[in-house]
């Protein structure tokens, strides 16, 4: 226990991060081996996962389709999530300034800072672990009952290869798209909610806006954008890849595909968190 | 050919094959038999690697297949065509990527090259202007005409059946059986068939290799499978009303 506590310190992480994991370690107490053999399983799928493709022009085809189903198909959802998150901060913000020394800007700045460092690559990846997810571990594990990946393997193709490795390529470069295009409506959703409903003036959010920035913000969105993605796509597919059974175990895997992403994400963000910001 | 030797394969306690030698020659067909749960599609599955044997060796023209790495088992696969039960198309597919998707995968042949194969195989499996449909939009035999297609697309030198006539009715089955059989003499290649189904051994059952509760119970072929004596064979062979009344 003194040992584990050291090696925490010494990697920086306070004690509070200590009692944190201790507490949660005690929660999976009896799950520590199924964990284990789960994360065995997931890493010997993604060794095997990550090879060169056997055909690099059926590659690029299998990466257009995802870039589709994956990333292009999903601007919608997060147009419309990304605009009122943005508004609904700003008016937040707005609604919590009560003193006149703060300058009304600072709905501008924290509009921004908040969205960039939080609501888009967090916020998105979450809805995106239930939409992108789902689809995922619902596809792979469809074609794992019915038979259609032992027909790919019995033909001499690497199914993990075939069948995940172009998602998760697709998703860790279509997602910083998608996360890029959420800041900017964000931003625009807050200015938005200010100009309409006449808390703060359009001068005044913009000049809060280009204040105080600190570029490396993006840099942290667009890094925890990038291990999201690589959880959604990878832990999706390995659930997926897994299923067992009939259709009553593809809805299963599709629903873990959504609560593991989800909690692994969050868990991640907290991470990232405080080896990137502290 | 394909050498089977001493294969025994175990789920928990479970004995499923046990010590199983045989042999499934070429330009044959090649028939495995018995009831549910015999032993059959665990013995295919080890053939085509899906399940790896307990112990034992299998030999594909005195290649080994089991106990070798996962790449080398790929170099070996690439000279199989396997039909499974429910077809297996890949259903986000059309018809003819399906049939194509092989060539795609192992060949460098340019487009009409292989958009000229792919009409050549639909067209020996009699089955014309259903290119441009996907799976969910033909019937179950011609799912199984499509997924023999694919499974012959590459040229392969072993073909595996996996109850190629199961959920069709008996003439359709008949039309599938007769399909098989004259592919395998065509181009001469090693055909394995996992059936229960007693017209499908009367019919094509050149090599026959009957399992009973995971073991090697008796080898023939269809002009001595009504004549055995052996009392579990023939209480598969005559299980049903139709095969007593022909009997009698």
């Amino acid at each position: 226990m003194m040992f584990a506590e050291q090696v925490f310190k010494k990697l920086g992480f306070s004690e509070v991060w200590y009692f944190i994991m201790n507490y949660l370690s005690g929660v999976f107490k009896g799950y520590h081996m199924v964990m284990i053999r789960m994360l065995g399983e997931y890493l010997l799928l993604m060794f095997t996962t990550f090879k060169r493709p056997d055909k690099g022009p059926v590659f690029r085809r299998q990466l257009m389709t995802e870039f589709i189903g994956l990333g292009v198909d999903s601007f919608g959802i997060v147009a419309i999530i990304s605009v009122f998150t943005g508004a609904i901060v700003a008016i937040q913000t707005a609604y919590n300034i009560d003193s006149p020394l703060i300058p009304l800007s600072m709905v501008g700045f924290t509009t921004r800072q908040m969205v960039i460092l939080e609501f888009s690559p967090t916020i998105i990846s979450l809805i995106l672990a239930g939409k992108v997810g789902s689809r995922i571990a619902s596809e792979i594990g469809t074609m794992r009952v019915t038979e259609q990946i032992d027909a790919l393997r019995v033909m001499g193709v690497n199914p993990a290869n075939y069948l995940i490795l172009p998602k998760i390529t697709a998703a860790m470069l279509f997602n910083p798209v998608l996360i890029t295009f959420s800041i900017v409506l964000g931003i625009f959703g807050g200015w938005g909610a200010c100009v309409v409903t006449d808390l703060v003036t359009s001068t005044d959010f913009i000049q809060g806006l280009r204040g105080w920035f600190e570029p490396f913000t993006v840099t942290y969105a667009m890094i925890k954008t990038l291990v999201f993605a690589f959880i959604i796509s990878s832990v999706s597919g390995f659930l997926g890849y897994n299923v067992q059974g009939g259709s009553i175990e593809v809805g299963r895997a599709s629903t873990k595909a959504v609560v593991y992403s989800s909690i692994l994400i969050i868990f991640f963000d907290l991470i990232l968190t405080q080896l990137l910001l502290i | 050919m394909i050498f089977v030797k001493n294969i025994s394969k175990s789920f928990a306690e479970r004995v499923v094959l046990d010590n199983i030698s045989t042999s499934f020659e070429k330009g044959k067909t090649n028939l495995i038999i018995g009831q549910s749960g015999s032993g059959k599609t665990v013995l295919m599955k080890c053939c085509i690697g899906l399940l790896d044997p307990d112990g034992g060796e299998i030999l594909y023209d005195n290649r080994p297949f089991s106990g070798i790495s996962e790449k080398r088992k790929q170099d070996i696969r690439k000279e199989m065509g396997v039909l499974f039960q429910g077809g297996a198309l890949f259903d986000s597919f059309t018809v003819e990527q399906n049939v194509m998707f092989p060539l795609n995968m192992f060949t460098d042949l340019s487009n009409e090259e292989k958009l000229e194969r792919v009409n050549f195989c639909l067209k020996r499996v009699n089955l014309v202007n259903v290119n441009n449909l996907y799976p969910s939009e033909i019937s179950g035999g011609m799912m199984k005409r499509v997924a023999i297609a694919r499974a012959i697309s590459n040229s392969p030198s072993y073909l595996f059946c996996d109850e190629p006539n199961s959920g069709l009715d008996p003439k359709t089955a008949e039309v599938i059986d007769e399909l098989i059989s004259e592919i395998t003499q065509e181009y001469n290649i090693t055909t394995v068939i996992n059936t229960h189904d007693m017209n499908s051994v009367l019919q094509i059952g050149q090599r026959i290799t009957f399992l009973y509760n995971g073991r090697l119970w008796w080898e023939g072929d269809k002009n001595t499978i009504l004549d055995t004596d052996n009392p579990e064979l023939r209480d598969f062979v005559f299980s049903t009303e139709l095969t007593r009344r022909i009997i009698k």
